[in-house]
């Protein structure tokens, strides 16, 4: 029997036994058939798939294709239609987020009278009411965290003049620092430069690996990511297939859930998905499933 | 001896002994330090435009007060509270939509404002009231006021610094303050509350068109020079209070220099937020340029370390 709401779990307890002695799998998330319509569209048609702690998995799409929509859903801000989210602990109370996030590109202001070391802190607390008491156990942990993601030179600076890659990392100490079991992040890998992406990537991997947290980080290129991912879950158009990226990344698992012909390449260690031609003058109006930008 | 004569040709006789400049310097000073601190807020989640319309909205309620004989100040608050609460209703989530709500509610009270005034006018035959509401009347307040004056203060200052920690929250982020299960919605509209205070609060002190330089440049100001929330609504408050005293001295001194008739105190004090807001520019530049002196300097200091 698998117990997937685990008060002890939540708390970073010992994963439980069942009565086997058998220690139970950890899925942090599971994703259950979720479908979600938005204006009489459907942007999610029944997405399954599950995540266990300490797994990276890439969540690849398109622009449109339902990315930020199943994150938002996860986070609990858009109820599904139909289907639901397990995420391992149950109930995500306020005291206690189980769910770390990142969202997409946020624009941090020069003037923000905010050092980075306010923003981590403000992961810590800032969904509380009042003003927060200043106290050696509260920057213990700030420090800590700085730390961890390597912010610790520029924690006193302005988070407006840092640079997009060191904003991230600090927003990633944000959303780590509450201890979640799960980490969101919505394209943090945009508008970064080639360097600054990787760094972020080989952090994020770290991080899985050393707190035991699944990581589920939306891209329009799994490129970057190719190196890290234990798991890809690939959406087109609202439908998803997860799996490894070997089971995924293929021209026939592609192809079916694009709906026509697609073609996965393999060029100097890099993917990339094009359309096939002879179909592609049959759907104009579907997303370009490969950004060369990217 | 000595130090008498420059004392006193900086204040003006009387200046410490009249209950007007008394009344003036504490409706100033509680006024200037409400508004600093929500002006923070203001200026950092992007509201700039609506703190402006509440002021402007004022002053239809201002003039409506006039019109029944009451004090302008509870005109203010009624018709700043009403309308935050209808822009809050509109809806303010996306910028475009709060900037939308925003303008449809202040064309439709200017147009209200239009009318009242109108009214004042005729039933008084003078523009004493026009330009007490517009450009305000702070030696005239009754001394009544500054008891509820202090209470309303207080209770913008509470609110905000209830909300403190999830307003700054969904100034970073929106969206994440909303994963976060912070009540935005609930946030925003207190936060609007205690907006709408702090713009009553100066419109007494400095007219209803007036107040958002109270509210505005002394937070621009405090954003320039300071890195912290709490150093920066500090300063805001500070800089509020004194750019309120100067300007009430200013316009009291001036009776003396122009004629019988000073400059009205409005006037002095938007000057000296003016001057302090371009000084901080100044300030602030050469704050960066002087850092990055040093930096440069570092670099090079290190760079025999490096090749060696």
């Amino acid at each position: 029997m698998t117990v997937t709401t685990d008060p002890l779990a939540a708390t970073g307890g010992p994963p439980l036994a069942d009565d086997t002695g058998v220690a139970a799998p950890d899925p942090v998330l599971r994703v259950e058939d979720v479908s979600v319509s938005l204006g009489g569209h459907r942007v999610l048609d029944q997405v399954s798939f599950s995540l266990e702690g300490g797994g990276f998995c890439g969540l690849i799409g398109s622009n449109g294709a339902g990315k930020t929509t199943l994150l938002r859903v996860i986070l609990g801000l858009v109820k599904p239609s139909s289907g639901r989210v397990v995420v391992v602990g149950g109930t995500r109370s306020r005291q206690d987020p189980q769910v770390g996030y990142v969202p997409q590109k946020i624009v941090l202001e020069a003037d923000m009278p905010l050092r980075a070391r306010d923003l981590v802190g403000l992961g810590l607390d800032g969904h509380r009411f009042g003003i927060s008491k200043p106290g050696a156990k509260r920057r213990i942990a700030v420090e800590e965290m700085l730390d961890a993601v390597g912010a610790a030179r520029f924690a006193d600076a302005r988070i407006g003049h840092l640079s997009g890659g060191e904003q991230q990392r600090v927003m990633i100490a944000q959303a780590l620092i509450c201890r979640p079991k799960l980490l969101l992040l919505d394209e943090p890998l945009a508008n970064l430069d080639i360097r600054s992406a990787a760094e972020v990537v080989e952090l994020l991997a770290r991080i899985a690996a050393e707190h035991h947290i699944a990581i589920l980080l939306s891209a329009h290129d799994m490129n970057p990511l190719l190196p890290v991912l234990d798991r890809i879950v690939y959406l087109a158009d609202g439908r998803a297939v997860a799996g490894t990226t070997e089971e995924v990344v293929r021209t026939d698992t592609l192809s079916q859930l694009y709906g026509h012909h697609v073609e996965v390449i393999h060029v100097q260690g890099r993917v990339l998905v094009v359309s096939g031609a002879e179909h592609q003058a049959h759907h104009p109006g579907d997303p370009d499933p490969f950004d060369p930008e990217a | 001896m000595l130090a008498a004569a420059p004392w006193s040709s900086l204040f003006e006789p009387g200046f410490f002994t009249s209950e007007p400049v008394r009344i003036a310097l504490v409706v100033g000073a509680i006024a200037a330090v409400v508004s600093g601190i929500v002006g923070v807020f203001t200026v950092i989640r992007g509201q700039s435009f609506a703190g402006h319309a509440l002021s402007d909205i004022g002053t239809a309620g201002g003039s409506a007060a006039v019109l029944v004989g009451a004090s302008t100040l509870y005109g203010f608050v009624a018709f700043n509270v009403v309308a935050a609460g209808v822009m809050e209703l509109i809806g303010i989530r996306k910028p475009r939509g709060r900037d939308l709500a925003t303008g449809i509610v202040l064309g439709a009270s200017l147009g209200l404002a239009a009318l009242f005034l109108y009214e004042d006018t005729i039933s008084s035959s003078t523009t004493g009231a026009t330009v007490n509401v517009l450009f305000g009347s702070i030696y005239t307040l009754p001394p009544g006021i500054t008891t509820v004056m202090a209470v309303l203060g207080a209770a913008s200052i509470a609110l905000i610094a209830v909300l403190y920690r999830p307003l700054l929250l969904s100034s970073v982020s929106y969206e994440l303050a909303a994963a976060r299960r912070v009540p935005v919605r609930l946030v925003g509209g207190g936060y609007l509350l205690a907006l709408a205070l702090a713009v009553s609060m100066s419109a007494v002190a400095i007219g209803a068109i007036l107040s958002t330089a109270l509210l505005i440049g002394p937070a621009a100001i405090a954003l320039r020079l300071a890195t912290r929330t709490g150093v920066a609504i500090g300063v805001a408050a500070a800089v509020g209070v004194f750019a309120c005293w100067t300007g009430t001295l200013v316009a009291y001194d001036s009776t003396v220099w122009a004629g019988g008739n000073g400059w009205p105190v409005s006037f002095c004090v938007v000057a000296v937020i003016f001057v302090l807001y371009f000084a901080s520019g100044v300030f602030s530049r050469l704050r960066a340029n002087r850092r990055r002196a040093t930096a440069a300097a570092h670099e090079t200091a290190l760079r025999p370390l490096e090749a060696a």
